[in-house]
């Protein structure tokens, strides 16, 4: 057991530090920066970037533009950029969900086709899972694929798909068997958002932002080539990007509360409207320490859950909880940011780096990728071996 | 970074806890808690044979020659079982006691306790006077390391005046120390950095206990959610009694990674290990509080008899969140060194 970097990883660490101050767009990080008008085009330049440097898909196989990486400087990668808050990749449902799925399960052609360009940010992906219908019960989905010459006509209606209004692919399911039992008659399908039938119609949720969106398919052609693992064996392959959804991004997420618990103590040293100081409340320093005991129990538990991966290739119970933790700490964390602001709470400055907006935002966290209560049942029933509740 | 114990340390994991599943049946626990003075010099023997209290100990002094990680694996195992042996008053003493002293001690079989982290005691030449409360492992201590404003001392406990007190955690009685000119051999000078490191260890050392606690009381809760049946159905079955099973054991596994994280910054000398050690305390002190109260809930109303030892948990649970600062305490150290 050793909590320090080893000579390899403080190399590493080194390298990417130095590749940051380096490479972050000119004015990235202080007061006087904006966001250029076309922001996914900024994205996709500094996804580009990131490419090129090798920084995107560090732990893909090289042979599909990653770097081969060992896990644990991916993690160190994630560290280091949430500590220069970078910004994200463009790709981040291709990068997280997509491409591993592609890789574990996908054809050499797919692999060819596709993993590149999401590492590029040429290609941004989506996912169409949920459906209006169906959500934490996600295999009762009832968007119908039937079969035409070589290959199928897909309709139905998919809902919260992030990034879906700017993707160019998406990861879908629907159903090619609907005799079948529910999980037995579902199939993965790799659409192209650019087919005909295909519209994708923005959300807005709590914050006013319009975040993800509604897809709507009527007779969307899809290839057979674009069938990922065996037609109506898709939920197997479904539960293998719900595993990467959950389990891969620990650090990314981890990355994110790390920046806003920093943001958290400069709220909480600065100067309010109203001419106090946070820091001088003792229920405030109070609060400053649980969560930085919530930010340090994620850290070792996604270091654990990492490490158990490299030594047996499994992960451990701890895997399963990491989401679940997170996004509840990630909103006592926000809503203590935002108590923090006194009267100023109510005032709505917008721009993604307010307390008002993280604190609204927060609220997804413990509904998307599986619910609060979802994840509880399963580390209920499959970590723990007690009894299924239905 | 790699926080995975090694094939060794699982080892040693394995026969602590074959040791104290063996030795503290629930009804020994019960008779030793319930008796006296709650320890058992037997099973405490067996357990200095075993090499259970010198796992750190350099192996030229008769010790395993092992680090602070594998102490914090007995800690957690001592604390899953409920151990109710003075392991941790040995625990609280060793910074304070150098090689040759520690062989001798050691080799004369004693058992021995801290006094004065609070509050130093005054020294005088050889003679030690002042008070202190809240001592652990006291009826097993028969000596005492006291720490004073003029460095560390021997004291002969039955050349002071020296009582327990009712506690509320039969295993873990705590007792008070009153010394008045009491003769003293001194062991060291003055080390501004020793109550430091004794407080850090303190607190490393609990939440690996803590965490046992919390793991044990998981345990009991799951087996009896599998099992007990009502409306025709194992209660494991209902959400909200699993739910709260799962908040229980997610409680303890947050606690196990922050107690791994203090003690290998322990074993490691990082300048992290103070605030990691305390922030892990009590943390897992809650852990512990919590799944304890949990375990007991889930249970119903056996789990609230004398009989089941869930109690004792809880018991062990209340008595770590208490001692060597409270939680309150320590998030405001905490904060003070986020915040400077």
């Amino acid at each position: 057991m050793n909590v320090q970097d080893g000579p390899a990883e403080a190399e590493f660490r080194a390298g990417v530090r130095a590749w940051l101050a380096e490479n972050l767009p000119p004015g990235w990080g202080t007061p006087e920066w904006r966001w250029p008008e076309d922001r996914v085009g900024f994205l996709k330049d500094w996804s580009r970037r990131l490419y090129d440097g090798g920084y995107a898909g560090l732990a893909w196989p090289e042979a599909y533009g990653g770097r081969g990486a060992p896990l644990p400087l991916q993690a160190i990668a994630y560290e280091e950029f949430a500590r220069a808050d970078a910004p994200d990749h463009v790709g981040l449902i291709g990068i997280g969900m997509a491409g591993p799925t592609i890789i574990s399960a996908g054809t050499d052609e797919q692999k060819a086709r596709y993993l590149r360009k999401i590492l590029t940010g040429e290609e941004v992906w989506c996912q169409g899972f949920s459906e209006p219908g169906a959500g934490s019960d996600l295999a009762s989905l009832q968007t119908r694929a039937v079969p035409d010459g070589d290959g199928f006509r897909i309709t139905g209606q998919k809902v919260w798909s992030s990034f879906a209004h700017i993707a160019d692919r998406c990861i879908l399911l629907a159903r090619t068997d609907p005799a079948a039992p529910k999980h037995d008659g579902i199939t993965y399908f790799l659409v192209d958002m650019h087919a005909d039938g295909v519209e994708a119609r923005p959300l807005r949720h709590m914050t006013g932002d319009a975040e993800f969106n509604e897809i709507f398919l009527d007779d969307v052609y899809v290839p057979r080539e674009d069938v990922v693992g065996e037609v109506n064996r898709g939920w197997q392959v479904a539960i293998t990007t719900l595993l990467h959804e959950r389990g891969s991004t620990a650090f990314f997420l981890l990355g994110r509360l790390d920046v806003r618990f920093r943001r958290l103590l400069q709220t909480v040293r600065s100067l309010r409207t109203d001419g106090r100081v946070a820091a001088d409340d003792p229920l405030v320093r109070e609060a400053v320490a649980r969560a930085y005991a919530d930010l340090q129990a994620l850290r070792f538990t996604s270091w654990r859950a990492l490490s158990d991966m490299v030594r047996s290739g499994m992960p451990g119970p701890e895997g399963s909880i990491i989401k679940l933790q997170w996004s509840e700490a990630n909103q006592r964390l926000t809503r203590l940011g935002l108590d923090l602001l006194g009267p100023d709470a109510a005032l709505w400055p917008g721009g993604h780096d307010s307390w008002q907006w993280q604190q609204l935002r927060s609220h997804g966290n413990t509904i998307e990728a599986g619910t609060s209560e979802v994840l509880r049942s399963i580390v209920a029933e499959r970590v723990l071996g007690l009894p299924r509740s239905r | 970074m790699d926080l995975t114990y090694t094939a060794e340390q699982e080892l040693l994991r394995k026969t602590v806890r074959q040791f104290v599943t063996d030795r503290v049946t629930p009804e020994r626990l019960a008779e030793i808690a319930d008796g006296p003075d709650g320890w058992d010099p037997g099973l405490w023997k067996e357990t200095v044979e075993l090499g259970l209290t010198s796992v750190s100990l350099p192996e030229e002094l008769g010790g395993a020659g092992l680090g602070f990680v594998e102490e914090a694996i007995v800690a957690e195992e001592f604390g899953r079982g409920l151990f109710p042996g003075p392991w941790l008053g040995s625990v609280l003493a060793r910074p304070a006691l150098t090689g040759h002293v520690l062989q001798a001690v050691a080799a004369e079989r004693h058992v021995t306790t801290l006094v004065g982290l609070t509050a130093p005691l005054v020294a005088e030449g050889s003679a030690v006077t002042g008070r202190a409360d809240h001592v652990v492992d006291l009826a097993a201590a028969d000596l005492l390391v006291v720490l004073t404003g003029e460095g560390v001392f021997f004291v002969d406990r039955d050349e002071t005046d020296w009582r327990l007190l009712p506690t509320v955690d039969g295993t873990r009685r705590l007792g008070q120390v009153a010394l008045e000119s009491t003769p003293a051999a001194r062991v060291s000078g003055p080390d501004p950095r020793l109550a430091q490191q004794i407080r850090t260890r303190a607190h490393a050392a609990l939440a690996a206990e803590a965490v046992g606690v919390a793991s044990g009381a998981v345990e009991f809760a799951v087996e009896y959610a599998k099992e007990r049946q009502q409306f025709g159905r194992p209660i494991g079955s209902f959400q909200a009694v699993s739910h709260q099973v799962a908040d229980a054991f997610m409680d303890a596994e947050l606690a196990r990674s922050l107690a791994m994280w203090a003690a290998a910054a322990v074993d490691a000398g990082d300048t992290t290990a103070p605030l990691a050690a305390a922030t892990a305390k009590w943390f897992a002190a809650e852990a512990a509080m919590r799944a304890t109260e949990r375990a007991i809930q889930v249970h119903g109303g056996i789990g609230f008899t004398w009989e089941h030892p869930l109690h004792r948990f809880y018991k062990r649970a209340l008595w770590i969140a208490s001692q060597f600062g409270t939680g309150a305490e320590l998030r405001a150290r905490a904060a003070a060194s986020l915040l400077r």
